[in-house]
This record gives C-alpha cells, structure tokens and sequence, in this order.
C-alpha cells in the first residue's frame, strides 16, 4: 500500500505568498505496454509549495508531471488541483505552465510574442497584455532581448523566456521538466536559483523534475524520490538527506558508505564505533549501515586499521578512499587542505560520528 | 607548377564540362523550341507566334481549347494542392505527435505512387472515375483526385523534411499547456514553422499538375497538355510555344521555391 504524503505546516509555511492551489495526485497508475512507468503513486502538494521530484531513468517522475499536466492519460487515478478533479480535462483547460527539456519557444515568434501567446489565447485586452509582458519579462531579467528570437538567444535565455511564458498565464501551477539539463553546469546553477527566486515571488505551486539531486535539494520545499513508478520518500531536503527512510533513498541522494554492522537496539556497531540508528532501522543482529562520508573521521594512525587508497582535492573539501582490513571500501569528506597529507598506503583510523544512521539488514541490500 | 594546382585546374576543367554537357543537355531542346515557334513562313524571324499566344481574345475565339486547357490546368493545380496539404500536413503532424510506429507505413503508402507507372493508375481508377462521373460530373477538375496520388510522394518528402526540422511535439505540448486547441496549435505553431517546406510541396505539385499529360489524356478530360497536343495537330508552332511558355513557368515556380522562405539566421550567443 503506498503511503500518503502530505506536507507539513513547515513547508508551506516556507513557501511564497500562497497564490497557487493545492495538487492531490491519487493512486495514479500507468503502464506502458509491460512497463509500470506508475505504480499507484500518490502525491499532495500544499498551496505555494515547490516540490521536486528526484529518481533514476524510467522511475517514472516525467509520467507523473505529464499526467498531471493532461500530456499523458493515467491507467487510473485521480488528479485534484484547487480541490476539482481535472483527471479528464484536457491540456489546454488545465491552466498550467510549463517549461520542457528541450527548447520549446515557438521558432518564429519573438520573445515577447513568445510569452504574449497564452495572454492571446485568453482573449486578455492588448493593452493588459503588452503591460504583463513587460512585467514578467522583466521578472525574467530578459526585457532587453523582448525582441529576438529564439535562435538569436543563447540556451540559458531561451529557458528563461520559456519560464516567462509560462508564468505570463498566472498558471495555477507551474510544471518544471528538467528545465536546466541542457544548460552548462554554470548556467544551471544561475537558472535554478532564479527559477526559486521568481516561484517565492509569484507564489505558484510548483513541480520540479530533475535527476540532478543537488538541483533538487537546492531549491525544492520537498523533495520526493521516486524508484519504480512509486515515491520512496518526500521530505524536506535536509531530512531526506539527513534521515533516509530507506537504503534506496540513502543510496541515490549523495554519498554513502554501506558498511557491515551489528545492531544491538538503537545503536549499532560500525567500524568499532556505536552509532545511533535512525528509526525504521533493522532491530537486531547483521546489518549494514549506512554512513555519509562526512560522519566518518580521519585520523593518521601507524597503527589504524585502514589503508589510504586515493585521496581526491574536490574543491570545497576533500575526499578519501581507504580500504579496511576486512576490505570494504570506506569514503570519508577531509578538508580540502588536508588532501596532500594523505598518500596511497598510508594507515588511518576510521571513526564514524554519533550522527544518526540507517541499518538495513545484510540480506535486504 | 605545383602537382596539387594541376590537380584543382584538372578538375575544375571536369566540373565546368560536365556542367556544361548537362547544360547544353537542358538547352539544346529549348532553343530548338524558340526556333521553331520564331521561323517566318518564307524565311527569317518572325514574334507573331508569341504574340497569338498572349493574345487572350485571339486565343479565346479561336483556340478554345488551349483557353479550356489552361483554365482546366490553373483549377486542377489549386485544387490538388488544396487537397494534399489539407490531407498530408495534419496527417503528418499526427502521426508524428501520436502514432510515431505509423511513420514508416505512412511513408510507405505516400512513396508508393513513385512505383506505380502512370498507365497502370489509369486502370485502377477508371472504376473509381467512373463513379467519381457519376456522381460529381464529367468535370476536368475531379482529376484532382488522382494528381493528389501523383503529388504524394514529392508532397511528402518535403513535409517531411520540414517536420524534421523542428521539434513537433514539443512545440505542439507547449502550445497546449498554454491553452491551445489543437487547431491553434496546426494554425498557429506548426504551419508557420513549416512554411518553407509547404510551399516547396505546393510548388512540386505545382509543376507536376501542369505537366501531367498520361492520365488526362485516358480519361479524355482537358488539361493543359492535352489541350497542347491537340493543338498541335493544328498548328505545331503555338503548340510548341504553349508548350515552352508552360516548362518556362515551372522553371520560375521551381527556382522561386529555392528562394521563399529561406529565412536569415544569426548566431546564438554564448552563455552568460
């Protein structure tokens, strides 16, 4: 039975001024010929709220934000925006905004006709049209390119454009296709902070799909992992990352070491260190547990029982491979100074942090 | 002199030959044309030929049948081409947006006329035609239907081409999301964007309406060259003038559609 999600009084309380609506997308289903792209997902996302969507290929994160713009039809389901069932209107009445992958600008309109063709589409008198082009265009930064077109701006405008366009209809919600994957790393970032800029402004609920993690907890109020058509987990970025309510979850978003364990009750015994387990964790027994690089300590030891294998400089910070004597492979972050100091054959000592941990047993990995 | 000028002097020597065999291929038969329709009775050059062509009274009293022939051409060509975009652009753009396995059968079936000799169309339409008679007359212009199965595989090709070139279903979805129809999204979004490639389907069925000759003429309905060949059983000289005024017309319609639309590009600038 999937479980419902439903946010917290905190994040809504985190999100803009509360213009959007709320979404309930409900036991949504959809296959593709034997492939299950939607296993009885359900999703409710608060007014104003700016979800994010995390998971591996084929996870079946765009289905969901297809169905929920009407581009694809849901086996079953139900989808609620503003408390209406919408599950059978189509695209255009849906009211949505929304911005692809790929560089969607219609090709031989101008930026500004660009974001003026939903206005038009709504029949909104030209004098109200050209003043909100304007206004949005200068939401976007982008009021000196109002007009060129598409292929006169680089990718990172034409994405903003696009945002502008659709914002320009005051969507009730704001539909985000990994808009920024096909944008340079530097861009990106740039666009992603803007894109949390202007949905705190306007308020709208939105729905970010991205397999770029750091993307995601960078912006999104929540952010849900999604494995096999289903939510793993939507939390709020530092508890996603911080108390993983599963291996897959641990696994996928950031860094982890998977390291053999007993658990005794609420702690467990990793590298010869107690650790505190999360709960949801395996309550006996072998297990292995589940340590983010930067709750491990290193120390130079002659007499440690670990083996530097690399130690890389990352820029910010550092990190270490050394492998144990009983050959698992540890990552441990190290400050970025502390690289040089660290040779291949070098001995250290591991020492896990009293962070909190999951503990899975051995055989559910 | 260097190996390699001797090399690019051969062959840009080679180029200019074949151009120009390929050249005199072309115009050899056309100046042979003009020769012809200029010869006076008893000697020398003569426009008189020329002028009787663009003499519309003198052609309507008497050449009715080139006047029927070319008025018959002039509607067959509107008419085929009104009738194969209305069929093939939406149909295309459909197929591309929700029936992507049906690309190759829909190429297939649009190629297939190129494989289809004229004279074997004639015998698999006549029943057609002969209910086509029956119920909307004997008119010249009901031919349209048969020249829309002649344009197909040129119609198609540049569609094609065109609907290649842009990311269909990504604009048809962002038209859509912003509350188009789908009439919107054919009249508004995707047409514009394959103007260029329309119009050279346009032109094509253009040129191949007005030189079509076997399946009128089998079903004894007028159209330009058989009010041509007709013609000429009268008077060879503005048979063949009719004749290189229609080949002179598709030239211009086929180097027109080399020019239309090719639209200025600048470059993107670079990430900031």
């Amino acid at each position: 039975m999937p479980a419902t999600h439903m946010p917290t009084s905190d994040t809504a309380a985190r999100s803009g001024p509360g213009q959007g609506v709320a979404v309930a997308l409900t036991e949504l289903r959809r296959s593709y010929g034997s492939i299950r792209a939607l296993d009885g997902l359900t999703l409710n996302i608060a007014p104003g709220e700016f979800v994010a969507l995390l998971g591996p290929s084929g996870c079946g994160k765009t289905t969901v934000l297809r169905v929920l713009a009407g581009l694809e039809d849901a086996d079953s389901g139900r989808v609620e925006v503003g408390g209406k069932d919408i599950t059978s209107v189509p695209t255009s009445a849906r009211d949505m905004g929304m911005v692809f992958q790929a560089y969607s600008l219609f090709p031989h309109m101008t930026a500004r006709q660009n974001v003026e063709f939903g206005l038009q589409l709504r029949r909104i008198p030209s004098a109200r049209r050209r003043e909100r082009v304007a206004e949005i265009l200068d939401l976007v930064e982008l009021s000196d390119q109002a007009d060129r077109y598409a292929h006169q701006m680089s990718g990172g405008q034409q994405q903003r454009v696009a945002l502008a366009r659709a914002l320009a209809i005051e969507p009730q919600v704001l539909l985000l296709d990994e808009p920024l994957s096909a944008l340079d790393a530097k861009v990106r970032v740039q666009l992603r902070d803007e894109i949390r800029r202007i949905q705190l402004e306007v308020g709208t609920t939105t729905l970010f799909v991205t397999h770029d993690q750091e993307e995601a907890l960078a912006v999104a109020d929540r952010v849900g992992v999604m494995r096999a058509g289903n939510l793993e987990q939507l939390a709020a970025p530092q508890e996603l990352y911080s108390r993983p309510a599963t291996a897959f979850v641990a696994e996928f978003v950031g860094l982890t070491n998977a390291l053999a364990a007993t658990v005794e009750g609420d702690h467990a015994l990793v590298l010869g260190t107690s650790v505190p387990l999360l709960p949801g964790s395996a309550q006996h027994g072998a297990a292995t547990v589940l340590i983010r690089p930067e709750s491990i300590a290193v120390t130079t030891d002659p007499t440690g029982r670990a083996t530097v294998v690399t130690a890389s400089f990352l820029g910010a910070t550092g990190l270490l491979r050394a492998v144990t004597e009983s050959g698992e492979t540890v990552m441990a972050q190290i400050d970025n100074d502390a690289v040089a100091t660290f040779i291949p054959g070098d001995k250290v000592s591991l020492t896990p942090r009293p962070n909190p941990a999951l503990a899975v047993a051995a055989d559910a990995r | 002199m260097s190996l390699h000028a001797t090399r690019r002097r051969r062959q840009a020597s080679f180029r200019w030959t074949v151009v120009g065999v390929i050249g005199l291929f072309f115009a050899l038969p056309i100046f042979s044309m003009v020769e012809f329709t200029t010869r006076a009775p008893g000697g020398g050059r003569t426009l008189n030929t020329w002028a009787t062509l663009f003499n519309f009274s003198v052609i309507d009293a008497d050449y009715p049948e080139l006047k029927t022939g070319i008025l018959a051409s002039a509607g067959l060509t509107l008419l085929t081409v009104v009738i194969m975009l209305f069929l093939l652009v939406p149909t295309m753009t459909w197929v591309r947006l929700r029936l992507p396995g049906m690309r190759r059968t829909v190429e297939f079936i649009c190629l297939l006329p190129l494989t289809i000799p004229a004279i074997v169309l004639v015998v698999g339409l006549a029943p057609v035609y002969a209910w086509v008679s029956y119920f909307l007359g004997e008119s010249s212009l009901w031919l349209a239907f048969a020249y829309v199965v002649l344009v197909l595989p040129y119609a198609y090709r540049a569609v094609d081409a065109g609907l290649s070139a842009i990311d269909v279903k990504t604009l048809a979805e962002a038209a859509r999301s912003l509350g188009a129809g789908w009439l919107t999204v054919m009249w508004r979004i995707i047409l514009p964007n394959v103007r260029t490639a329309v119009l050279s389907a346009a032109f094509l069925s253009v040129a191949l309406v007005l030189g079509e000759f076997t399946i009128a003429s089998l079903f004894s309905r007028d159209n330009l060259q058989v009010a041509i060949n007709l013609l000429g059983k009268r008077d060879a000289s503005l048979a063949i003038a009719a004749a290189l005024a229609a080949l002179v017309l598709a030239f211009i319609v086929l180097i027109a559609m080399s020019f239309v639309g090719t639209g200025r590009r600048s470059h993107r600038p670079e990430e900031n």
